[in-house]
């Protein structure tokens, strides 16, 4: 099997850790080479911030490149909008429809770009679009936007949703892991 | 067992196992989660030092008392900690000692992007590069046997790429070695030109030993492919080379960049037809090769700045690229900003205000550059803002004096700007230094420092008291303001840059992401007196923004600091209770 490639976007601060964690935790079990990356720092004070998981026999790289992620999962739109040139021509985007205002829009010095999904979709790009954080508040907290995302990029996997339930139990803390629980399944079953 | 590991958590694990028994650190980029796993291990005793000269002589100490040692650094630490570095390559060690540097090619979290081989080639220590996390698990036990075997420090370079992605890692039991016991010896650890002297040709002789080893030792290692192209590389280059071309192109991966290898470098090129060098930043390996007399691909086509990656080194290599789609927009940028309720706005914004000079340092608090508060002038190194201020008001005298400040955090005051104030005190410029006390290290993740009170593992520990530190350096002046009372803050500020003499201001309050720290309920806008003004939007809170010609708080971000309601004269920004 060639390698797959998951890029986990989102704003500093969303919780791309667990997400990535939860994955890497899975695909290991699951018997691949894995690789995770992250860029820790500066870029995590609200900034724009990317994850790396990338699976398969032998994987080499730790970063994704332009034109090869199978999916890009976004905790925010305009983090999506802006990794579209890492999809491969045949990837699909997850994404949470959620604005989150970067500095130059709060200051007026730019727009929030509008109908971004539906330029991505004009592109022929696969893009799921989805209120995460509805869910999320559904499921019992806002902050399981995260699981939410990870429970509707499970649809897309050869992986039982046993062996995702055990993942979580694996990387979530217990007492939180019935509202994760929940959250997974508002994601997946969306 | 195998487990994926941060390359920095399998460094550290591999310590750990080697029987690494004191650590001692300064946190940076991409560096900080080796010190931070190896605290996690009961067995070694673990430390933050105030900077990377003491850590590393901290390390010194340890390893010449019998026992392994390690400490750990950015690569801009290793410059300050290159004093140290340049002598213990000629005393050596007793038992074995590691220094671990991380390159930050791309400047994800640095204010420069040297590459760290210069100092192991100008020290002469040996340098190892592992590639990803099993490599620098495995290159932690075999530093220290290299330094035992040959009497040096070693250098372990990561980089970002290695430090922060997480890859599997197949780990074994503790082993610790038998503690070598200190013997006495003048001539090899009394670094006196007398000794010096004698030690230097040592040193000579042992980097030719090096590269001797490192010809058969397997560190280096040659996988053949095809053999049109052949390519010297090392830590991630070595994983791009692999991910483009697989055994389609033969690798010479190095493992030891310092010293290099000649026979087997020449051996490989006589194998193939032409030769790539892949390496980030300087042309190292290059040059190496260059002066074996070989012609090579290297920096003609590849850039000495920024990060590499796959699709670069296939574009550069004729290899094929991957095709994308691009959204046809100008897509506004996401810089990174300060928290909403960081303390260091309040005073950046009385900064702004007071039109001042700003000279900065190195810290979560260099943000206070960016619009819309633009309150910083410059930023070079840490602890650079106090020794160039004085700098700075001894050129201008009085015309600069009453509107300049130097702007450090608490624990880049203690890393290097207190000789700088020691400085301001003894030589009395007219300076004005203030000091950011957020009582923690923010920007590399909250690491303690000798003004918390707190060591790393969390426990009580001395904590030096601040306004007793420079009032015993002879400044007369020390206020406290608190970052949150705009009306304070710029009282003070007034003040002493009227002050016929120098003086400090510590603007204390703790970073807002301490877990001790609990936020108050978000503020509210009365919409029916808000104008839309925006005034309260010139202090860049990531928390306010414009909606429908009104100010709107997002309530999942918002503290309640209520900075922002001292600047609404219309009453138009509400704490909640």
């Amino acid at each position: 099997m060639s390698t797959k490639n998951i890029m986990i976007v989102g704003v500093g601060g969303q919780g791309s850790l667990l997400a990535s964690k939860l994955l890497g935790h899975l695909l290991l079990t699951e018997g691949y080479d894995v690789k995770v990356s992250e860029v820790h720092g500066m870029s995590q004070r609200g900034g724009s911030v990317v994850t790396y998981v990338r699976f398969g026999e032998k994987v080499y790289s730790p970063i994704i490149d332009k034109g090869e992620a199978d999916f890009i999962v976004s905790f925010e739109q305009l983090e999506a909008a802006r990794y579209v040139e890492y999809l491969r021509p045949d990837g699909r985007i997850v994404t949470n429809t959620q604005k989150i205002d970067p500095m130059p829009v709060i200051t007026g010095a730019a727009e929030y770009p509008a109908e971004l999904v539906e330029k991505m979709q004009k592109l022929d790009i696969a893009v799921d679009a989805m209120d995460c954080l509805s869910l999320a508040e559904e499921a019992g907290s806002s902050k399981a936007v995260n699981i939410v995302l990870m429970g509707r990029l499970s649809k897309y996997f050869d992986i039982p949703v046993e062996k995702w339930d055990k993942a979580l139990e694996a990387c979530v803390p217990a007492k939180f892991l019935e509202l994760n629980r929940k959250a997974f399944a508002l994601g997946r079953n969306f | 067992m195998k487990q994926l590991m941060l390359g920095n958590q399998a460094l550290a694990r591999g310590l750990y196992e080697a029987g690494c028994c004191v650590v001692s650190s300064y946190p940076g980029t991409p560096s900080t989660e080796v010190t931070e796993e190896a605290a996690k291990f009961e067995e070694i005793y673990c430390e933050w030092a105030p900077n990377e000269k003491v850590a590393m002589e901290v390390a010194f100490g340890a390893c010449l008392a019998g026992k392994r040692s390690f400490c750990g650094m950015k690569h801009v630490g290793l410059n300050v900690a290159a004093d140290p570095l340049y002598t213990c390559s000629y005393t050596g060690v007793n038992a074995g000692m590691i220094i671990c540097v991380a390159d930050d090619a791309g400047m994800h979290s640095s204010q420069n992007e040297q590459d760290s081989r210069h100092h192991a080639i100008a020290s002469k220590v040996p340098m190892l590069e592992p590639s990803d996390s099993q490599e620098a698990y495995a290159f932690a036990k075999l530093a220290y046997e290299i330094s035992e075997t040959f009497d040096t420090p070693v250098i372990i370079k990561m980089c970002t790429r290695v430090a922060h992605s997480q890859s599997v890692v197949d780990t074994a039991e503790r082993v610790v070695p038998a503690v070598k016991t200190y013997e006495k010896n003048i001539a090899k650890y009394v670094m006196m030109p007398g000794n010096a002297i004698r030690r230097h040709p040592f040193v000579e002789e042992r980097t030719r030993k090096l590269a001797e080893w490192s010809e058969t030792s397997g560190v280096n290692r040659v996988e053949m492919g095809d053999t049109s192209l052949g390519i010297i590389t090392s830590s991630t280059s070595y994983q791009y080379v692999k991910e483009v071309f697989g055994a389609k192109a033969s690798v010479l991966k190095i493992g030891m960049v310092n010293p290099l290898p000649t026979k087997m470098i020449l051996d490989f090129a006589a194998k193939v037809d032409k030769i790539a060098i892949v390496e980030e930043l300087d042309p190292i390996i290059e040059n190496h090769c260059k002066a074996l007399g070989l012609e090579v691909v290297g920096k003609d086509v590849f850039p000495i700045e920024g990060e590499y990656s796959q699709n670069m080194v296939a574009a550069k290599l004729g290899a094929d690229v991957p095709c994308s789609k691009k959204l046809d927009e100008n897509l506004p940028v996401r810089p990174p900003v300060m928290c909403s309720g960081c303390p260091h706005r309040g005073l950046f914004y009385t900064l702004k205000q007071n039109k001042v000079t700003v000279l900065g340092d190195i810290g979560c608090y260099t943000l206070g550059a960016v619009a819309p508060l633009s309150a910083m002038d410059v930023t070079l190194c840490m602890g650079a803002s106090i020794s160039s201020i004085h700098g700075f008001n001894k050129a201008l005298g009085t015309e600069s004096e009453g509107k300049t400040v130097a702007v450090i955090g608490d624990s880049t005051f203690m890393h290097s700007g207190m000789t700088g104030l020691a400085n301001i005190a003894y030589n009395q410029s007219n300076s004005t230094v203030i000091i950011l006390d957020n009582s923690i290290t923010g920007m590399t993740g909250h690491q303690q420092n000798p003004t918390t009170g707190y060591n790393i593992k969390g426990d009580p520990a001395g904590k030096i008291d601040l306004e007793a530190l420079c009032k015993a350096m002879g400044f007369n002046r020390v206020r406290v303001v608190d970052p949150y009372d705009l009306a304070q803050c710029d009282a003070v500020l007034k003040e002493e840059l009227a002050a016929e003499e120098p003086s400090v201001i510590i603007s204390r309050r703790p970073c807002v992401l301490l877990k001790y720290v609990k936020p108050k309920k978000p503020l509210k806008v009365l919409c029916d007196k808000c104008v839309g003004c925006k005034s309260c939007m010139r202090l860049g809170c990531p928390s306010i923004s414009m909606k429908d010609g009104k100010a709107c708080i997002d309530t999942t971000l918002c503290v309640g600091c209520g900075v922002c309601k001292q600047l609404c004269r219309l009453g138009a920004l509400e704490s909640q209770e």
